[in-house]
């Protein structure tokens, strides 16, 4: 490395928010430097002060942030010190941030050459001349029609799009640094393979340097040369995406491994380990280690005294006062195991609880005058096109697939919160009514619901004892006294205390108010619990735990799931049995270990190759091209053909695909059959690295 | 677009025509007998049959809609009780006046509320932004009549700048009137004033905080391009809808401006006609006032469309 020059040297940065009269430091102390062609990764939770340091360097810190200590160099020039007018031109030429929301961070209201022309100019060139350079720009993101997408605004166009259009904006005047700020958080893990490939193949070879802020200590390990964790506004640990799969130091680093489920780990096998507690607030930080509170390691002197930053022999750098410990294997930094939860809690075949048969939702979509005049059939959005799910009793069903496949729209005709088109949904052996209005409360009462975001599920003026007592007396019919108890160990349930029922979800952390939604699910004891997407917004740690907190309440209570998400290693970890939908149907379904392992649908291949992860990162993975197809206009024949990796030929664009079984319970729709289907996965599988199958597991 | 327009214009119609008979319906229930407003206490009972005999007032209330509908759409609006004139040079003459009221009010209020409410927005929460929303909200928050009166004490009686008296003759142009026109149209401008600017100040303020703001600052365009090119056309989205709308209270909302400044405009011919219990005229004011609110909504609605690409009209 040292004979790579430096791009940005960041030294002792100190980055404090002003809030009233306290200041606090978000960003403590923190020194790095990327050389020219060098990727850095920024791996944080929420609160780790990792988009803070991104804005910092961006010199763009809300107005109540401060750069306090420390420098920023950019090619020498320390750009804390720089007056706006020079920070403009660096803004222009040198610096470019790709942002994690990429809908927003375009314009709505000007088209989309007119904004990359903005960024391409240099205020003299004939306008035709700089358009032709907006478009070659377009062609480099590997958009194929880039003259419709620079006519097009925003809002036509899809989340990977609106990114690549960033992305183009942003290698536009090829800059000495670039900042991607989570890039890909809000798009499906499909086009989030994509863009990741596209960012790797763009950014080989060049002299730009890149940061690379996320979350997702995957995505980071797969893309960077070096990884940098950062824990509560410190630096932890810094060292090299090998060392990182290999022997990770900082017990934070293994307690984040620990709490991502790898693909094919699986709850009942292999628990995640969460990390306990929360992250420590900026005004209560500890004296000692920031980490020292949640670490399963920390001792007296963790709590003292506060850790240097220390080289290790391997290169890389570690706060902790046991590293050397941690590394010769002499004591064992992970979390305790959480008590083995009773694995297998259902029965496959057993009666089933909740049983959807070719499930209908269909929107109309408005006619125009002339059409209803010409009697122009009235067109539908295809949402769930003949669904049939079944998930047995003290089961878990885990529903995957694109946003837009449908599945949460299944998921609210099942509780009946958007009318059924047709189909039947049944709840032990009673027919469920489309609506919620015509269910009576014994059906509210058993079947019940999670929604992805806690924050818009609670009512902000509601404390938490209100929204778990209104459940228990309208739904199980208890005292006002009786359902203040009843509330309290509701929440010890999801181990919360009681001291919580008279707080508001303003008071409440993410993960708490998840925590009171699924504590209010459970209030009535339901028999089959939809879980929509409820832990996707929750930071790792988090995650884990209420992951971990599903499965123990499963073997407690012995309710059903149906687990919606788009997370293929969330759901194989949770799920029983696993669905796939894709455009309003399900292409596959069978048991979580079947659906692990070849053959699969060509479109479940591509979800589980697009997955990131710390393990295994071959190049040959499998990209599906173009985005989701619309659900107005269905393709004809098979509706995966138009983005199948596997495509046959004329029979997939013009006949329906028949149902292929290949072992009890696991079916998948496609005109390849079984064996020709393993022979090409089981090939290409070896450089995609699927995971193994272990002894013993496939007979299970 | 074209069908939207055709949608919309199809349901204007239903409305006025709704209006109309709202309209007809209650001037036939005001109390008092035209036939005796028009001939005085004293007249004679045959005079007054053969008035109402005249007037149709003796057929069915059915009959005497519909053809008095049919004879508003041929363009034959009556005569006026009143004055004895035709009700639509009157309305149409007076409707000039007010048009004439309302151009001048938003080419003073536009852009000034605009640049208020912009500067107000860029400078949110510091001393200038609070000047601007505690002095417009002061302007707001006097009455018409008052806010008139003060300019009328001193702009006209001790500057002698513009006349105190808008009592223009028919048929005056709008240049030749301009010196008249000035001090109601203040008076308007200050009632839009606040609302107006803090509208523009909201939109800015919202805008400011949108992540394409970042994208176009990082792009390193200066400050007057950013708020310019990127800001302005989005957070005046809102703004220019009121704007479309508050002309058509503009046309036939400005009863005590106009009165104040005895300004011939259609408020001060509608309270002459309610005065007058004039109803061939009170019927067309309305009628054409609906007809300009409706017109003025359906114009901020294509404004807007046209100014806002995520709008699609159907």
């Amino acid at each position: 490395m040292a004979s790579f020059s430096n791009v940005l040297e960041i030294d002792g940065l100190t980055v404090s928010y002003r809030r009233g009269q306290k200041s606090l430091d978000a960003v403590r102390n923190v020194s790095f430097s990327i050389a020219a062609g060098q990727s850095y990764g920024l791996v944080g939770e929420s609160g780790s002060g990792k988009s803070t340091l991104a804005l910092a360097i961006m010199q763009y810190l809300p107005e109540n942030g401060l750069v306090t200590g420390g420098t920023i160099r950019l090619g020498g020039q320390d750009l804390a010190a720089l007056p706006r007018e020079q920070m403009q031109q660096v803004w222009r030429d040198q610096i470019k941030l790709v942002p994690q929301d990429p809908g927003a961070s375009l314009n709505p209201s000007l088209r989309i050459g007119d904004q990359l022309d903005e960024a391409l100019c240099d205020g003299n060139e004939a306008r035709d001349e700089l358009r032709q350079r907006s478009l070659e720009q377009l062609r480099q993101v590997r958009i194929a029609d880039p003259e419709r997408v620079a006519a097009s605004y925003p809002h036509q166009l899809s989340g990977g799009m609106q990114q690549r259009v960033l992305i183009a904006m942003a290698l536009a005047r090829q800059p000495s640094l670039l900042i991607l700020d989570e890039p890909t958080t809000n798009l499906d893990v499909t086009t989030e393979a994509v863009i990741l490939d596209l960012v790797r193949d763009l950014v080989h070879g060049q002299r730009t340097a890149i940061l690379y802020v996320s979350h997702n200590l995957g995505v980071v390990a797969s893309i960077c040369d070096r990884v940098a964790v950062l824990y509560a506004g410190e630096l932890v640990e810094d060292l090299t995406p090998q060392q990182l799969r290999r022997r990770p130091l900082h017990p934070y680093t293994l307690g984040l491994l620990d709490s991502v489920p790898r693909l094919g780990q699986r709850a009942g096998v292999d628990p995640l380990l969460p990390i306990a507690g929360t992250i420590a607030r900026l005004d209560a930080l500890p004296a000692g280690c920031v980490f020292a509170p949640r670490c399963p390691i920390a001792q007296q002197l963790c709590r003292d005294l506060r850790p240097e930053l220390e080289e290790t022999p391997e290169g890389g750098l570690v706060r902790c006062h046991r590293w050397r410990e941690i590394a010769a294997g002499m004591v064992d930094a992970r979390a305790d195991r959480p008590a083995a939860v009773a694995s297998q809690n259902g029965v496959s075949g057993a009666a089933s609880a909740l049983r959807t048969e070719a499930l209908v939702k269909h929107f109309p979509v408005r006619r125009t005058l002339a059409e209803a005049l010409r009697r122009t059939p009235a067109r539908q959005v295809h949402a769930v096109d003949g669904v049939s799910l079944q998930i047995g009793q003290q089961r878990t069903l885990g529903l995957v697939g694109e946003s837009g496949s449908g599945k949460t729209t299944a998921a609210r005709c099942i509780v009946g919160l958007v009318e059924r088109t047709g189909g039947q949904v049944t709840l032990f052996d009673i027919a469920l009514a489309p609506g919620l209005d015509r269910r009576d409360a014994a059906v509210l009462r058993r079947l019940q619901m999670v929604f992805q975001n806690p924050e818009e599920a609670l009512n902000p003026h509601r404390t938490v004892g209100d929204v778990l007592q209104r459940p228990l007396m309208r739904l199980m019919g208890l005292s006002a006294g009786e359902a203040r108890q009843q509330a309290g160990e509701l929440l010890e349930a999801v181990r919360l205390s009681s001291a919580y029922l008279d707080r508001t979800p303003g008071q409440l952390s993410g993960g708490e108010k998840q925590r009171v939604a699924i504590a209010r699910a459970f209030a009535s004891n339901p028999d089959v619990l939809i879980l929509d997407e409820s832990v996707s917004a929750l930071d790792v740690s988090v995650q884990a735990s209420i992951l971990n907190l599903l499965t123990e309440l499963q073997a407690e209570q012995g309710s059903a799931y149906l687990f919606i998400s788009h997370d293929l290693a969330a759901v194989s970890y949770l799920a029983d049995d696993i669905a796939v939908m894709y455009l309003g149907q399900v292409v596959e379904t069978g048991s979580a270990e079947q659906m692990l392992h070849p053959p699969f649908h060509p479109y479940s291949e591509a979800l589980l190759s697009a997955v990131p992860r710390i393990d295994a990162a071959g190049p040959e993975r499998i990209r599906l091209p173009g985005d989701l197809p619309s659900a107005i206009d269905l393709p004809s024949g098979c509706r995966f053909h138009t983005r199948c990796p596997r495509l046959l030929g004329d029979i997939c664009r013009t006949q329906e695909p028949p149902w292929q079984e290949t072992a009890p319970g696991h079916r998948y729709r496609c005109h390849i059959a079984p064996d020709e289907l393993t022979a090409m996965q089981v090939s290409s599988g070896e450089q995609n690295g699927w995971p193994r199958r272990e002894m013993g597991e496939a007979s299970r | 677009m074209s069908r939207y327009v055709a949608r919309r214009l199809a349901f204007l119609v239903i409305t006025l025509l709704l209006t109309s008979l709202i309209v007809f319906v209650v001037t036939q229930w005001l109390p008092g007998d035209v036939a005796r407003v028009i001939l005085g206490r004293e007249a004679s009972e045959p005079a007054l049959a053969a008035l109402r005999a005249e007037l149709g007032l003796d057929k069915p209330l059915p009959l005497q809609y519909l053809s008095w509908l049919g004879r508003f759409l041929t363009g034959d609006w009556g005569t006026s009780y009143s004055t004895g004139l035709p009700v639509r040079d009157l309305v149409l003459e007076r409707a000039g006046n007010s048009t004439m009221l309302a151009g001048l009010t938003l080419l003073i209020a536009v852009p000034l509320s605009v640049f208020l409410g912009v500067v107000a927005g860029l400078k949110a929460d510091k001393p200038l932004d609070a000047t601007i929303s505690i002095g417009s909200l002061a302007v707001v928050g006097l009455p018409e009549f008052v806010t008139g009166l003060i300019l009328i004490e001193v702009l006209a009686l001790r500057l002698h700048l513009f006349p105190a008296n808008s009592s223009i003759r028919p048929g005056t142009g709008f240049f030749e009137a301009l010196p008249q026109l000035v001090l109601p149209a203040l008076t308007a401008t200050f009632v839009l004033l606040a609302y107006v600017t803090r509208l523009t100040r909201a939109g800015v303020v919202e805008e400011m905080r949108q992540g394409y703001v970042r994208t176009a600052t990082l792009k390193g365009l200066p400050r007057r391009t950013v708020v310019g090119r990127h800001v302005l056309r989005n957070a005046l989205l809102p703004t220019i809808t009121v704007l479309a709308i508050s002309f058509g209270w503009l046309i036939g909302g400005l009863i005590v401006i106009e009165n104040v400044f005895n300004y011939p405009g259609l408020g001060r011919l509608m309270t002459f006609a309610i005065d007058r219990r004039d109803l061939p005229l009170m019927q067309a004011i309305t009628l054409l006032t609906v007809l300009v609110f409706a017109l003025a909504n359906l114009g901020a609605d294509l404004l807007y469309a046209a100014l806002n690409p995520r709008i699609r009209l159907e």
